[in-house]
């Protein structure tokens, strides 16, 4: 477990090339975690910029986090309207130029109705939303978002969703396996009906990741369940500091 | 398609004139004879159709509290002394000061008909209008609650509408983005026609951001805007329409609404923007009565007068009468007053977000409210009369013929545990009982982690948001109320429930600042209910001035009853307190093995009205446990400064099902044990089972203990050690009838948790 930053929202790395780093977090009509996503930027060391959906312009940033909610309201399939903003244009491109996105929750649905990550989100199989404490198991630490955590560590950080089962077909599943595209696996409870207890998956070159439950939700010991959370956000920018 | 409407001539002021002698339907909208006789008399005239839709919903229970404002009264009457309340009773929501320069704002409003009807858009629904009555005062909503009653756990149609009620508050709540931190479910038969669905929203703002609903600024323009206008929620305009006209179209309109919540969280980012741009003169949100209550609510409160262009009003069915469209209760609208030179940008904001907005209409100085229709006049109203000059009724009230009776049915003759192992049993089956066990089945459908501020959420004492990011501050907010105490006797029931809530906030470390209430009973045209009613408002306002907290606002249902049957009188308190740094607050699970157990406050043999009466025996009848405001206020003074100095490391009120549900409660969210010993001269049975007030479980490493014991004292508040935790997987209380009661936490968690998912899946 890493330690407790301070409540006060200031970072645990002094180090100032951190600091100097821009992560981009971008607003949907709908999305609800962009402010945690944001204040989880800042708490790892980072410049949170604000990006919205109906911009085309990146503003140069270093990293882009695409947040938890309900864009456009899910009123069709969970992302399927967001993929379509004028944001989404510039960010797909810059995707399959290397700049590492981070899809959380919604952001991972986002991410897979963008077909910039296979498979996609399906309703919890139990047909409840869920909101609990999840442990996970980091299954690839070879991604932009997960190198400071150790190999097989296990997490606990929230997860809250009503439709996050990870569905693929078996060879996209198999692929995905064999390429150590399985960022995170559920353990203990498989909260959703994930296939293969799937709870985030990358990109071949391991820059876009999605991921259901929330990491920017633990990051504070007095908020979060833990501060497991942190280190998504510390990897992102370790790994910029050091390229 | 032509629209219907366009081809009807509307009910004219100038037909109104013409046509005196038109017989109108005044009691089907539920206006009484002496209502309407009074509408005349205010018009000198016969009222328009339209401008009976208006009076009708603007002079019904819900908007006009007729029947409970001579009571109400009390609160503002006997408010305590305080200089925290910034804006009082009567404004959309209270405003409370929290210190270095931010306010709180924060109120519980009832949708209990719309939920038994339709569950799901019901309890929707509720969430949304009590953030909308937030926002309108200028806040960010920061968090939600609901306390929720039920019938009978395992009656049938609570399989109905529990369900739907969760994901309904579930859906609209968690799309809105904001954390449920608390609340309550509480079962009993006397809620099964009439299930309770209580919403309250908390939100914050710097003092400078306040807003009040008022229309001042002649020429200024009236913007409506957020959501169209549609026919849901429309409750006796469509007996308006068809009384008035006989041709087609559709006259029979669902009379519940339904919810877009994430239209609303765009008008909630929509709106605070344009307020922070100080772009709005006046605000006001649409809610029961739509347009009716905004616009008469907005001029009443203003500079008298308003012309209104009902055409202008967006419609998403253009078959709507203008009866209708004042009526309406379409969710997710809001109405500001703008100055002309400052339309542009707030069209533009509104633009930002996709959110429709259209001028219907502008501030005047005539005095009256007028609305036209096709170029004509149908509205001509003095606003006042509408909105705040309703009738007002002091109905006749009476202590009920039963209430000595049930008063004097005791439980005293009531088979208690004798041994240990009876003592075992029957905490077990309290913990298993629907009301104390794990409500978890119903807090994991809502999300408690967003906004990323949620420093305590259910199942703790209170919930408690931070504020301030940079300075910790924060506020705890907690709901209660046993209506069974309420029933033995309201005057003392509505105390109990603001002792319970008072308490509760105290635990977590927070002073308690102010009170919200949500005052569910039957019909007030009952004189035994109005007597309930009449006694609870004032037990509750003689505490809150006993106390020193004043009461902010809140919301009064009359009506839940089936038949002639009540349920028992409800009144739902809320209570707000502030912790000055959130890191310090107090959690309620068992941490540190070692430190040391020690039950404050006073026991006594009170079961009335208790959780093992109720569960073990189905009885209902005695006094309720002796209210002691003295002691709950040294009791929170002791809480608060504990927390404050470090002192406690865990602390839990006691109330339902007394010590005992305390103890497991506290070992299982820590998922360590402890040994308890029943303190000399106590009953094992009356110590673990009494539901005495003002008592709470702490727990103080042993170095500390000795501090916390000399500031109890010094509050004047008893102490006992009651034992240690152990970090062991049981519960054991000592020397119970001669033996050892020992429970596994995997057997108590077990139990607990079993209950709800076995009864709703």
């Amino acid at each position: 477990m890493t330690s407790s930053p301070a409540s006060s929202g200031t970072s645990p790395e002094t180090d100032g090339a951190v600091a100097g780093m821009r992560i981009g977090v971008v607003t949907f009509p709908g999305s609800l975690d962009d402010r945690d996503a944001a204040r989880a930027v800042r708490v790892a060391g980072g410049e949170a910029v604000a990006l919205w959906h109906a911009d085309t312009d990146l503003q140069r940033v270093d990293a882009v986090v695409l947040p938890g909610g309900f864009s456009y309201g899910d009123y069709l399939r969970c992302g399927a309207i967001a993929r379509f903003a004028p944001i989404m244009e510039p960010l797909r491109d810059a995707a399959r130029g290397g700049l590492p996105i981070l899809g959380i929750c919604n952001g991972f649905q986002v991410l897979c109705e963008s077909h910039l990550l296979p498979g996609a989100l399906v309703r919890n199989d139990h047909l409840h939303f869920i909101c609990r404490d999840q442990r996970l198991r980091i299954e690839s630490t070879a991604t932009a978002w997960t190198s400071t955590y150790q190999q097989g560590e296990e997490i606990v950080i929230p997860l809250k969703n009503g439709e996050g089962g990870y569905v693929a077909d078996e060879k996209t599943l198999d692929m995905l396996e064999a390429e150590g595209r399985v960022v995170a696996r559920y353990l203990e409870v498989n909260p959703n009906g994930s296939r293969r207890d799937i709870a985030g998956i990358a990109n071949e070159r391991g820059n876009v990741v999605g991921l259901m439950p929330h990491p920017e939700h633990a990051v504070e010991a007095l908020t979060g369940p833990t501060t497991d959370g942190l280190g998504f956000f510390t990897s992102i920018l370790k790994g910029l500091v050091e390229a | 398609m032509t629209p219907a409407a366009a081809t009807r001539h509307p009910d004219t002021v100038a037909d109104a004139v013409a046509h005196p002698e038109r017989e109108q339907p005044y009691e089907q909208l539920g206006l009484k004879a002496n209502e309407y006789a009074d509408i005349r008399e205010i018009l000198g005239r016969r009222p328009t159709s339209g401008e009976l839709a208006m009076y009708s919903v603007m002079w019904s229970e819900h908007c006009s509290y007729k029947s409970s404002k001579v009571h109400l009264r009390q609160f503002g009457d006997k408010k305590p002394e305080t200089d925290t309340l910034l804006v009082g009773i009567g404004e959309n929501a209270g405003v409370v000061d929290i210190g270095q320069g931010w306010a709180v704002t924060f109120k519980v409003e009832s949708h209990n008909h719309p939920s038994y009807v339709e569950p799901y858009q019901g309890a929707a629904t509720g969430i949304g209008g009590i953030v909308r009555d937030i926002i309108s005062m200028g806040a960010r909503p920061v968090a939600v609650m609901d306390p929720l009653r039920f019938g009978a756990a395992d009656h049938p149609d609570t399989h109905r509408v529990l369900p739907g009620v969760v994901a309904g508050i579930g859906g609209y709540g968690n799309c809105l983005g904001l954390p449920n931190i608390g609340g309550e479910v509480v079962f009993d038969p006397c809620y099964q026609g009439n299930p309770l669905v209580n919403a309250l929203c908390v939100g914050t703002m710097r003092h400078e951001d306040i807003h009040l609903a008022s229309a001042k600024g002649i020429g200024n323009l009236v913007v409506l805007y957020g959501a169209k206008t549609g026919g849901d929620g429309i409750g006796g305009a469509s007996i308006l329409a068809s009384e008035t006209f006989d041709d087609g179209g559709p006259t029979k309109r669902p009379a519940v609404q339904v919810g877009d919540p994430f239209m609303e969280k765009l008008l909630i980012e929509c709106t605070l923007e344009v307020l922070h741009a100080g772009l709005v003169e006046g605000i006001q949100d649409l809610g029961a009565a739509g347009i009716s209550c905004a616009t008469s609510e907005l001029a009443s409160n203003g500079d008298g007068g308003m012309h209104v262009v009902l055409d202008r009003v967006p419609l998403r069915d253009h078959t709507l009468t203008p009866e209708e469209i004042l009526m309406s209760e379409s969710q997710e609208r809001m109405a500001a007053v703008v100055r002309p030179d400052r339309i542009d940008d707030f069209l533009a904001i509104c633009r930002k977000w996709d959110v429709d907005a259209a001028i219907i209409g502008e501030v005047t100085d005539t005095g009256r409210l007028v609305i036209e229709w096709q170029g004509e006049v149908i509205v001509d109203v003095p606003p006042r009369t509408v909105a705040h000059d309703g009738p007002v009724y002091d109905r006749p009230y009476a202590r009920p013929v039963w209430q000595d009776a049930l008063q004097a049915d005791g439980p005293t003759s009531l088979a208690r545990p004798s041994t240990a192992g009876e003592l075992r049993d029957t905490v077990l089956r309290l913990v298993a009982s629907p009301n104390l066990a794990s409500k978890t089945w119903v807090t994991a459908q809502y999300d408690r982690y967003v906004l990323g501020n949620t420093v305590l959420a259910q199942p703790e004492d209170a919930g408690v948001v931070r504020v301030d990011e940079e300075s910790g501050l924060g506020v705890a907010l907690a709901t209660d109320c046993n209506g069974r105490f309420a029933k033995l006797d309201p005057y003392a029931g509505a105390q109990l429930a603001l002792s319970e809530a008072y308490r509760n906030v105290a635990a977590t470390g927070a002073a308690p600042l102010a009170v919200t209430n949500c005052l569910n009973f039957g019909s007030p045209e009952d004189p035994d209910v109005m007597w309930q009613f009449e006694q609870a408002v004032t037990g509750l306002a003689d505490a809150c001035l006993e106390l020193g907290i004043p009461v902010t606002g809140g919301n009064v249902s009359f009506y839940n009853q089936t038949g002639d049957v009540a349920i028992h009188p409800t009144p739902v308190v809320g209570v707000l307190g502030v912790v000055d740094d959130v890191a310090r607050r107090t959690p309620m699970g068992f941490s540190a093995p070692g430190d040391v157990v020690l039950l404050l406050g006073e026991t006594r043999d009170e079961l009335a009205g208790g959780e093992w009466a109720h569960v073990v025996h189905g009885h209902l009848g005695g006094l309720p446990p002796r209210v002691d405001l003295g002691a709950e206020r040294s009791l929170a003074r002791t809480l608060v400064a504990a927390s404050r100095d470090g002192l406690v490391s865990a602390a839990h009120d006691v109330s339902d099902a007394g010590v005992s549900q305390v103890l497991v409660e506290m070992a299982l969210r820590g998922a360590v044990g402890a040994a308890i010993d029943v303190p000399a001269g106590l009953d094992p049975f009356v110590f673990l089972l009494s539901e005495s007030t003002a008592r709470a479980v702490v727990t103080a490493s042993p170095d500390r203990v000795a501090e916390l014991e000399a500031l109890a004292a010094s509050h004047g508040v008893p102490t006992a050690r009651i034992g240690e935790v152990t970090g062991g997987a049981e519960l054991t209380v000592r020397g119970a009838y001669g033996a050892d009661v020992v429970w596994s936490l995997a057997e108590l968690r077990a139990t607990a948790e079993a209950t709800l998912p076995a009864l709703f899946g």
